[in-house]
């Protein structure tokens, strides 16, 4: 891997190659029902994660399972569950 | 052409010819009339620029690196607080490899308040990065900031160029103004390698992890050291165009001498006059001159003092608790090499205080006896210092 | 070389008298220098500047210790400051007063009316411009001609033509004791 001078990363969004999705010890898992869709949790997300729509899709590859979105959704449709690994 | 001219005018002049695009700064003490001659350039029209007034000197080269980052080329002036304020944006400027060139009129610091000149504001800043490059004139002044857009941009390293407060910024004498077209040959346009652009993104600034952190600061290391050979290319190509060259050090009737001042800035031109008087009655005192402070030049000095018995550093800073910040480098470029002259050095010219001849030859005197003797009894000296104060006749 | 020290209060244009006086020996082909030395000045606390003037380039850069001429502006400086310290034998006190000062009564003098003058010209008591005048009048380091000059290259329109006068004045009214 070659340094730039400077330090800068030419290549946009590269941290899509980082996968953060294995930090997760909770998973967020969205109730249909009581989603209504205002996008909030989308709009929370700090990985981006979190696909707009009613209810939205979670991308678990770069879900870090911070509850955020659960935290802040207004309907309480969204609960964290304890991931269990083999 | 030939004009009258102030070291601030001439550093503003050079800025102008180099047709910078973004000035930044914070207009109030300590600042000089180089952003005051800049700021009237662009209202009348003879620079084609944007003029950015900020709210204090951290702001103005934070707003020099946002500009700089766009692909445009960037000047600032500042001086002692102000140079205080901006050092953490200092290291900034430097990490991020752009090329900003910056004029510094060297004054002093506070506490005791004080607005003249010596070298502790930058001496304080010279481990920032940044290339350092000290003015003995006002010609060399303009000379000087045009030069250090070319280095600056050759190698992606902010350049700073000094020059002493109030004998030179404030001292008017002819000077030799090139013409634009001349500048603009010597000059290419300003081309920065990876620019913030919305249409192809960069990300500047990351986090620099143990793992990386130490790379580049190696590489910004690399950079300084290549800026020897580059400051003395674009020096070359300028006396080609120009007829002016001025060397990483200047040797002044150095080659053959036993004791040898080693002097930075102004200070050099009052120092090469008494080197003048010892050499009419046969005596072989010498003057070295350091332009380039950072990179500083050591093999170079060691070539040049090398033979010498003994050097008297002079210079107006102090690393309080230590020694002069010319005296530890010129020091220890000596270190592993053998014959190294006997070292003394003088701290004058503080806040100032003017270094008249008499105190020059003090200094001489120090150094002639240590080169007699082969001893020096106290290495680190005062000049001027008011109890000693003598032969003043005003 | 030729040295002078001028000596005023701040606000009178001590500075200025210093880079004009460069510039008009400038004119004449010859080296210069110009600096000022700016104490922690506020309007009205003593300044002093310095010019140098010779045929070949001007190197030295400490204050000037032995001025060849000295130019006083404002004679109420002479209560507090040596104005002839280190003058050259021969050197003249070139001196804003009707009179020659008590202080002065050794030394050879030019005497002008600058204020007078540059209230008449002016209207306002800035002395450095009828200085000059007087400079020139009383010593060779410049003529008149380029102290008109410089003054016109440094000012516009009405008060380049009135700082003129006032130069002029005092070259007329100059007198050599």
């Amino acid at each position: 891997m070659s340094l730039k001078p400077g330090a800068i990363i030419t290549e946009p969004g590269s941290s899509v190659r980082y996968e953060t999705g294995s930090w997760r010890t909770f998973r967020p898992v969205i109730d249909a029902n009581k989603c209504t869709g205002c996008g909030l949790c989308w709009l929370y997300c700090p990985d981006a994660a979190v696909g707009k729509g009613k209810p939205p899709e979670i991308d678990y590859r770069y879900c870090k399972g911070c509850g955020i979105c659960a935290n802040e959704c207004p309907f309480k449709a969204i609960s964290m569950v304890a991931e269990e690994r083999e | 052409m030939k004009q009258v001219l102030d070291g601030n005018e001439a550093a503003a002049t050079a800025a102008k010819l180099a047709r910078v695009k973004v000035v930044s700064a914070y207009p109030i003490t300590p600042q000089t009339t180089i952003v005051e001659k800049l700021a009237e350039f662009i209202a009348n029209g003879e620079l084609d620029a944007e003029y950015i007034k900020v709210e204090s000197e951290h702001s103005a080269l934070s707003a020099c690196i946002g500009a700089a980052a766009t692909d445009v080329r960037t000047f600032t002036a500042t001086s002692s607080q102000g140079l205080m304020l901006m050092s953490e944006i200092l290291f900034v400027a430097s990490g991020l490899r752009l090329p900003i060139v910056m004029t510094n009129v060297n004054r002093s610091l506070s506490a005791p308040l004080s607005i003249w000149c010596d070298q502790q504001d930058s001496m304080a800043v010279r481990d920032s990065g940044w290339v350092q490059l000290y003015c003995e004139n006002n010609q060399e002044i303009l000379d000087t900031t045009l030069q250090a857009f070319r280095v600056a941009e050759e190698l992606l390293l902010p350049v700073m160029v000094c020059f002493d407060g109030y004998i030179l910024s404030h001292t008017a004498e002819p000077i030799e103004i090139p013409e634009q077209a001349e500048v603009d040959k010597f000059l290419p346009v300003y081309k920065f390698p990876n620019p913030l652009d919305p249409e192809k993104p960069v990300t500047m600034g990351p986090l620099g992890v143990p793992e990386y952190y130490e790379e580049f600061r190696y590489m910004l290391q690399e950079a300084m050291h290549a800026s020897k050979e580059k400051l003395v290319e674009v020096d070359k190509e300028f006396k080609k165009r120009f007829g002016r060259y001025y060397g990483l050090i200047e040797r002044y009737r150095s080659d053959d001498a036993d004791v040898i001042l080693l002097t930075m800035g102004s200070l050099s031109s009052s120092a090469k006059e008494v080197v003048d008087t010892y050499r009419k009655r046969g005596e072989k005192v010498g003057l070295v001159k350091v332009r380039s402070f950072r990179p500083f030049p050591v093999k170079e000095l060691i070539g040049a003092l090398g033979q010498a018995k003994a050097v008297a550093v002079l210079e107006k800073d102090i690393s309080l608790g230590s020694a002069g910040g010319l005296f530890l480098d010129a020091a220890a470029s000596f270190i592993n090499v053998k014959p190294a002259p006997l070292m003394l050095n003088f701290i004058c010219g503080l806040a100032g205080r003017d270094v008249s001849p008499l105190q020059i030859k003090e200094a001489v005197r120090a150094a002639a006896k240590a080169a007699e003797t082969g001893k020096v009894r106290r290495a680190v000296r005062w000049l001027g210092l008011r109890e000693k104060v003598v032969g003043l006749k005003v | 070389m030729i040295e002078i020290r001028f000596h005023g209060r701040g606000g009178q244009g001590v500075v200025t008298a210093a880079r004009l006086l460069a510039e008009a020996a400038f004119l004449e082909g010859k080296h210069c220098q110009a600096f000022p030395f700016f104490g922690a000045e506020r309007r009205g606390a003593p300044v002093v500047a310095f010019a140098r003037i010779d045929d070949k380039s001007i190197r030295v850069r400490t204050q000037v210790y032995e001025p060849n001429h000295v130019v006083v502006l404002d004679p109420t400086v002479l209560e507090t400051v040596n104005v002839v310290a280190g003058l050259k034998r021969g050197g003249l006190a070139v001196i804003n007063a009707k009179k020659i000062p008590e202080e002065l009564k050794n030394a050879k003098v030019a005497l002008a009316d600058a204020t007078a003058i540059a209230v008449e010209t002016l209207g306002v008591p800035i002395t450095n411009t009828a200085m000059l005048g007087a400079l020139a009048k009383a010593t060779e380091v410049v003529s008149l001609d380029s102290v008109v000059k410089v003054i016109e290259k440094r000012f516009k329109g009405k008060l380049a033509e009135k700082n003129v006068a006032a130069a002029k004045a005092a070259h007329n009214r100059t007198v050599i004791k």
